[in-house]
């Protein structure tokens, strides 16, 4: 493998690459059954992405971790699915758990979606995206907190023209998924406009 | 055995239920595995097997596994499974494999094989879990091939890597990128609303 030195240039465009170009959820098309599940509302699309980005700040590192010094060094490769999936379950779990005990406010505002994040399919990409990648551990802690909040921010776009679908007149066939997948495709053309800022 | 019951729990999948359109889950794959028919045939056919296997054990199994982990249960059933998927292909459909990436491992956290399981397999005898695995995945089968189709006719005018437009054609390539897979989703979505109101 080679080694080049990435300057701090090289993380700026990582990060606006992951958010604007290869956006996780409107190009990469991961994460997309709870994106149409929670941007009926901004509050609820807000939490859902702060909770995003928290987990995936954590398991992306921490899977890049199982990955270089467990299934790697005792060749378990096989087995990469099936234990990353479990750092994601066990992870998500023991959060639930925390913050049920720390914070009741912040509970209620996150508690019923922490148990979305296990099979949300933007969590588990991003981590087999961080070995693909071939990334060493300070990229991985970047491009998954980047990949994070590129999600967010779609979810945060969404929700904010979803709430104003309340006030338009939609045909009865095409309400909800279907006018949401449409809305999707549009934000995601308008994303291509960034094409040419980053790689 | 109720022969009209299995034949029941067989067909609700191929239409009254179909996924994605009845049932809206397992958006990702549906979105990024259908740029090609054999893309979405082969995404099909994996899941498939997957579901009709993890519906399968999860019924034989119903008995035994603890209601409170019931989903870590679940959840490393079907895990197993796609791994078996994921070397079958890697050794024997080596272009698949390639072509469909980080989604073949990520069927684990497709909402569809872990829908059924709580939905169905975990209540239900074998016999029908099978009926109804075996349903619900060539129903999305069918509807990632009626989808990749459109996407690859019109906006690659091939169909299976055969050119069958004619010669002046001019694809619609808009229909190949991401914002497309999500506008012709969400207009398939509605269509296949407009139909299924009509009774």
């Amino acid at each position: 493998m080679h080694h080049e030195v990435w300057h701090f240039s090289d993380y700026v465009m990582l990060v606006v690459s992951a958010i604007f170009i290869n956006n996780i959820l409107l190009a990469r098309f991961l994460g997309n059954c709870p994106f149409l599940g929670t941007s009926k509302r901004m509050d609820t699309a807000f939490s859902m992405a702060c909770a995003v980005t928290f987990v995936l700040g954590c398991t992306g590192p921490i899977t890049w971790l199982i990955e270089k010094y467990l299934l790697i060094p005792y060749d378990l490769l096989y087995l990469e699915t099936l234990a990353f999936i479990l750092t994601i379950a066990v992870f998500v779990q023991l959060v639930e758990m925390v913050i049920r005990k720390i914070s009741q406010p912040l509970y209620r505002a996150l508690g019923i979606y922490l148990p979305l994040i296990t099979t949300n399919c933007a969590v588990l990409g991003t981590c087999f995206l961080n070995i693909k990648e071939k990334f060493n551990f300070i990229q991985t802690i970047v491009f998954s907190v980047a990949s994070a909040m590129g999600f967010g921010l779609a979810l945060v776009i969404m929700a904010g023209i979803r709430e104003r679908f309340n006030f338009a007149r939609i045909p009865k066939n095409f309400q909800d998924t279907s006018i949401g997948l449409i809305t999707a495709g549009l934000i995601g053309l308008s994303f291509f406009a960034f094409q040419g800022l980053a790689k | 055995m109720d022969t009209k019951r299995l034949v029941k729990e067989f067909t609700k999948g191929l239409w009254k239920e179909i996924p994605p359109f009845r049932f809206v889950l397992g958006l990702c794959p549906t979105l990024a595995c259908t740029t090609t028919v054999s893309d979405g045939l082969g995404m099909g056919l994996c899941l498939t097997f997957v579901l009709t296997c993890s519906n399968v054990f999860i019924s034989m199994l119903r008995k035994i596994i603890p209601d409170e982990v019931r989903l870590a249960c679940f959840i490393v059933v079907v895990a197993t499974f796609v791994i078996i998927v994921e070397l079958v292909t890697q050794a024997y459909f080596y272009p698949l494999y390639m072509s469909l990436g980080i989604f073949i491992p990520l069927i684990v956290v497709n909402c569809i094989p872990l829908g059924r399981a709580e939905a169905f397999a975990s209540k239900n005898s074998v016999i029908y879990s099978l009926a109804d695995g075996l349903g619900m995945g060539l129903g999305y089968t069918m509807s990632l091939t009626s989808l990749a189709f459109f996407r690859e006719l019109l906006g690659k005018g091939t169909i299976w890597g055969h050119h069958v437009m004619w010669s002046g054609f001019e694809p619609l390539s808009f229909l190949q990128k991401a914002p497309g897979a999500f506008v012709c989703l969400g207009l398939m979505l509605g269509i296949m609303n407009l139909v299924g109101s009509e009774k």
